[in-house]
């Protein structure tokens, strides 16, 4: 065809690209903006007199951590054992089933402890802050907290922001130890080695660094739930559709972003 | 542009909005709005749907920023004033808003006493019996242990009636109050409107489409028409107005429009899209 209209198909390709990337940039910024209005207020708020509440605190670390337990318990479970069956079958290759053990501490501490505690906590808790915030905008509730002189980041993302700091780590030191103990049992009963010895053996292997990095990852990613869950639902617009697709974004999101950062992290602090 | 009708000898204006411009996007919402509310009156902003009467309501509560012109509440110019001004000036408003907006997790009670409990340092008891005082005001006594969910329609907008007085603001808001409800339960919350202002003196800013409504409770009445403000004046005075375009909107007749058939056409072939 003509020279100008393939022209035009590359400048629009060129348009679309730089849209797609400037509001990925957008969006960043948005989280950056959020975090720092919940820091503001939370240690501003109380000289203007707007603190932020224990007891709301209390309750989001019950609904996002507590109520959490029983579904990281048993995933991490699982996963624990399943590291045991893969590790167990890999190392029969060499002959060295008994070194199962550095493969399963490792494991579940630096990787699959915080990232599957994370994915579990997106999905109940990054979508259910996304839903309740865009039902509250839609139905005019988050206009109705500012007119009322009660700023909706300090009310309702700082006791939820705080929650997933302090609990997506507890959680998932909680899942380390479930995974490790869950990967003990079965590599006991197939290489008869007694429950004892394998915890000996898990103490000797892990070190204090070890864990940081699987807590300090699983900080960041309280952050990243917290902030992604509350900003999608912020800027639901156009009723309950608006809704379903903002929880459904929130979560997409949230696991994208969590295993994003993981490898970025495991790069960043091994390198 | 439409003339002000500014009366020197008119009492002080508690809210003053000079040439208000806004956006939407792109589009243009608000042409230029000026407007007078005075202390104690209960002013009744109308218009068709799409007129702006909704936003201009949004930024006389100060939700939204202007492109142009200042909105000054009690006083003081809302885009110029401190976050902590802004803070003590919005503890004087209260907002009925059209869907009540109560906060569902909470029940009534809680839903009344929450801006007590964020901006004031009584004890709960104390914040128990205001809050019942105000169920009482606006005739829900004995409903505060119920959830938002449990309620009517018109109970709930007299709950949130009840939420918007509890810090006994000088001005009150109100988006639609008779929106969705019967013509009984309707009145009963005119009547309730007009107790407030005359009981507690408060100034009430109320946004409706509602005729009988606005004529029942209304001291003076804005008319905005796509942007522009139409009228301000008394009942009477707009009842007795010569301009065919308000007759038309007071008598709801729709308007012809004149349709030129260029333009017609340029319109459905959706060429030319920015005209």
């Amino acid at each position: 065809m003509n020279n100008a209209s393939q022209q035009n198909a590359v400048s629009r390709l060129f348009e679309r690209i730089g849209k797609i990337f400037f509001g990925a940039l957008e969006e960043i910024g948005r989280h950056g903006v959020m975090l720092g209005e919940s820091l503001y207020w939370l240690f501003v708020g109380p000289r203007l007199k707007q603190p932020v509440r224990v007891a709301s605190i209390f309750d989001e670390m019950m609904e996002i951590g507590v109520r959490a337990v029983p579904i990281v318990a048993v995933m991490t479970g699982t996963i624990g054992i399943m590291l045991a069956i893969q590790g167990i079958h890999t190392l029969k290759i060499f002959g060295a089933e008994s070194r199962v053990v550095i493969g399963i501490s490792f494991s579940m501490v630096r990787e699959f402890g915080p990232l599957i505690t994370g994915i579990l906590v997106a999905g109940r808790s990054g979508s259910a802050l996304a839903a309740r915030l865009g039902t509250m905008k839609i139905s005019q509730e988050i206009d109705a907290l500012e007119v009322m002189g009660i700023n909706p980041v300090r009310y309702l993302v700082v006791p939820a922001l705080l929650a997933c700091i302090l609990m997506v780590p507890a959680l998932t030191f909680f899942g380390d130890i479930v995974g490790l103990f869950a990967g003990g049992l079965f590599v006991g009963l197939m290489l008869d080695i007694s429950m004892a010895a394998y915890i000996d053996q898990t103490i000797e292997i892990l070190s204090v660094d070890d864990l940081m990095h699987g807590l300090g990852k699983s900080l960041i990613f309280g952050v990243l739930i917290a902030l992604i869950g509350v900003l999608n639902g912020f800027m639901v617009k156009g009723g309950a559709e608006g809704v379903g697709k903002a929880t459904t974004r929130a979560v997409v999101q949230c696991i994208s972003a969590l295993v994003v950062t993981d490898m970025l992290f495991a790069f960043i602090v091994t390198l | 542009m439409e003339t002000a009708q500014k009366n020197e000898d008119q009492p002080e204006a508690v809210i003053e909005v000079r040439d208000l411009v806004t956006h939407y996007g792109t589009r243009k919402i608000l042409n230029g709005v000026s407007l007078d509310i005075h202390q104690g009156e209960i002013m009744v902003i109308m218009g068709g749907s799409g007129s702006g009467k909704s936003t201009l309501l949004r930024y006389l509560m100060a939700l939204e920023k202007q492109t142009s012109g200042t909105i000054s509440i009690l006083g003081k110019d809302i885009s110029k004033i401190s976050k902590q001004e802004f803070f003590e000036l919005r503890k004087r408003f209260g907002v009925a808003f059209q869907g009540g907006a109560l906060f569902s997790s909470l029940t009534v009670g809680e839903n009344i006493m929450l801006p007590l409990y964020e901006h004031t340092k009584l004890d709960r008891k104390t914040m128990e019996i205001m809050a019942r005082m105000k169920l009482e005001v606006v005739n829900l006594a004995g409903f505060e242990d119920l959830m938002p969910s449990e309620l009517s329609g018109g109970m709930i907008k007299r709950a949130a009636v009840a939420r918007a007085i509890v810090m006994d603001p000088r001005i009150l808001f109100f988006d639609e109050p008779s929106a969705g409800l019967d013509p009984v339960v309707s009145s009963a919350l005119d009547d309730l409107i007009l107790t407030l202002r005359d009981a507690m003196g408060m100034t009430i800013v109320v946004v409706t489409h509602e005729l009988d409504s606005a004529f029942k409770i209304a001291d003076r009445i804005t008319m905005l028409d796509r942007g522009d403000i139409l009228f301000i004046g008394s009942v009477e005075e707009i009842r007795s107005h010569p301009s065919e375009r308000i007759q038309n909107l007071l008598n709801r007749r729709a308007e012809d429009e004149t349709v030129d058939p260029d333009e017609y056409l340029r319109r459905l072939t959706g060429e030319d899209t920015g005209g």
